[in-house]
């Protein structure tokens, strides 16, 4: 065995482990370190496929700000010490068949796809030209301009809002 | 090119694992693996120096003589302090949610060490080069929240809760400017890979401190919050919270969190020497490799002693003040310089090198004199209002004496 695919066996176990972990724990924030875990393993495998922009980006964007987002939210909304609740109520088994429903249909529709189960030769690519090409991508009219600029729209609407919320109620407390 | 004992030791490591049968993919895991050890080996020796500095630094700072029984100049005393911090007894409290508990301060570690596989020590002595080493920086800071977090929550403890709820505010505040002013030397390289920022700043180019002075101080302050020294140690405050998220950590484990401490300062020490002063350039650094060692690491000597000087100098910063300063000063004057450097790069992109690197540093300048004399004037205006309204301020309330009947009965 290549030590690559020795690499990829313990990146796709970082992945798996923890993903079956997160929601079979009892204790949220146990659930949420464990999906930390879990995106670390996705930013191995990105490493692995030479996409190191998407590697940082997913370090940068799922454990470096929505991770710590859902711990704070625990830590806020529920009991600080990381009281335990039950993972399981009565709607486990239809959960479960849904689950293996999607899987299987996800599956079996990789197994139509006919390059899936291909070799693929892996040419060697400039990173750097490809992030490049991404940027140009973002803001050009062929590209995804109008996208980037719905994102930008919304996500400004959505930090005008938290300003809107957090800022102290003068009025009133003065009448 | 000059003389590389790296690049000969690797060769000679490279046949000596082919002639023992091992295959070349073996090798070159192998390779990397010694790579990475020796990287993060000499890293962490370099803190055992870095205890001494501080302690000698700050005993000079406050007039003393610090360390000097151990050893000339008490070179010897960090050894001594390092089997101290060995022995010590390794508690751990009731309560503690033990998995998180001892993997916080590992991961402490582990963020800081990962951020060294991107840095040139010298033009070829970089771990991985790659072409998004200014962001990968980032994503292994944002860690060290991660650890913070771990380590207030595990030690079942209220102080260390409040202190990481604090370290988590403080941390994910500066880290908008301190990415905002990372975003500078990259626009000025046009890339993101380390090496080539250093590259920029050589040939045809300035270091970048000349171009974006402004840039570079934000960074600077930021870099500093971002470890959480004084004085931003807020969330360590040891009259308020006591020792904060790792206040019940001790013996190796606590060591292990001043070692993050420690070279999270020096690591951005390091960036600030890459980013904004060249890195490994000066005169004959291109002929003699060894040299930009050498001039690397003079340059992250004298950032690392600018921060000791300022930890030692300043008082801890107020709470309000600190988010003040950020939200209200640093996000929007950075904010500014990122849009306008580039108009600025625009409108001058037919001059001459020296026009341009000019236009830039007026820019900064500018804009530094009149961020910071509005800054000063909302600082007067805010002075003088604090002063007539002397309420406002959270205080803590005092529980309720029992009644004295309750007294008498018991």
């Amino acid at each position: 065995m290549e030590p690559i695919q020795v690499v990829f066996l313990i990146g796709a176990a970082l992945v798996l482990i923890p993903a079956v972990m997160v929601v079979t724990r009892s204790n949220l924030i146990h659930a949420a370190l464990f999906l930390i875990v879990a995106l670390f393993g996705v930013a191995m495998i990105f490493v692995l496929l030479e996409a190191f922009y998407w590697a940082v980006i997913q370090v940068v964007v799922y454990i470096g700000a929505i991770a710590i987002m859902i711990i704070m939210a625990i830590m806020v909304t529920r009991d600080v010490t990381g009281e335990t609740h039950k993972s399981f109520n009565k709607n486990v088994v239809w959960a479960g068949l849904l689950g293996l429903l999607s899987v299987g249909t996800l599956l079996w529709a990789l197994n139509e796809w006919p390059t899936f189960s291909a070799e693929v030769q892996l040419s060697p690519v400039d990173s750097q030209l490809v992030i490049e090409e991404l940027g140009v991508m973002f803001f050009s009219g062929q590209g995804y301009l109008i996208p980037s600029i719905v994102a930008s729209v919304l996500l400004l609407a959505a930090l005008i809002a938290a300003i809107k919320i957090a800022f102290p109620i003068k009025q009133e407390e003065e009448e | 090119m000059g003389f590389d004992p790296v690049q000969i030791s690797a060769e000679w490591l490279r046949n000596l694992f082919l002639g023992w049968g091992a295959s070349e993919g073996l090798t070159e895991v192998l390779l990397k693996f010694i790579g990475a050890f020796l990287v993060a080996t000499v890293v962490m020796l370099v803190f055992v120096l870095l205890t001494w500095v501080e302690r000698k630094g700050a005993a000079r700072f406050q007039d003393r003589i610090g360390p000097n029984r151990v050893g000339p100049f008490g070179l010897v005393q960090p050894i001594a302090d390092a089997l101290k911090m060995l022995t010590k007894e390794d508690t751990r409290p009731a309560g503690a949610d033990t998995v998180s508990y001892v993997l916080a301060p590992i991961i402490a570690v582990f963020s800081v060490l990962m951020a060294w596989a991107v840095i040139p020590f010298t033009e070829k002595w970089i771990g991985a080069d790659l072409s998004v080493g200014v962001l990968y920086i980032a994503a292994v800071g944002s860690f060290g929240i991660v650890s913070v977090m771990m380590a207030g929550w595990s030690s079942n403890n209220k102080y260390s809760l409040i202190g990481a709820f604090r370290g988590v505010a403080q941390l994910i505040s500066y880290e908008v400017p301190l990415f905002l002013s990372l975003l500078v030397p990259v626009f000025l390289a046009r890339s993101m890979g380390i090496n080539s920022i250093v590259y920029a700043q050589g040939e045809g180019g300035v270091w970048f401190i000349l171009m974006a002075p402004l840039a570079a101080l934000i960074y600077f302050v930021s870099s500093m919050a971002e470890v959480g020294r004084a004085p931003f140690d807020l969330l360590e405050a040891e009259s308020e919270i006591v020792a904060g998220y790792h206040i019940e950590y001790s013996g190796i484990k606590f060591g292990l969190f001043q070692a993050a401490e420690f070279l999270h300062s020096f690591t951005f020490a390091a960036l600030m020497a890459i980013l904004f002063f060249g890195g490994w350039r000066g005169p004959w650094a291109d002929q003699y490799m060894l040299l930009g060692l050498v001039y690397f690491l003079i340059k992250t000597s004298i950032f690392y002693l600018v921060i000791i000087w300022s930890r030692l100098t300043f008082p801890r910063v107020r709470i309000d003040h600190l988010m003040n300063l950020n939200w209200k000063f640093m996000v929007p004057v950075s904010l500014i310089l990122l849009m306008g450097m580039p108009l600025i790069d625009y409108a001058t992109r037919l001059q001459d090198n020296w026009v341009r690197v000019v236009a830039q540093l007026g820019f900064n300048l500018v804009l530094g004199v009149v961020a910071f004399s509005l800054a000063a004037r909302e600082d007067r205006r805010q002075n003088k209002r604090e002063r007539i309204v002397f309420e406002g301020r959270p205080v803590a309330v005092m529980p309720k004496a029992p009644a004295p009947e309750e007294e008498t009965a018991a």
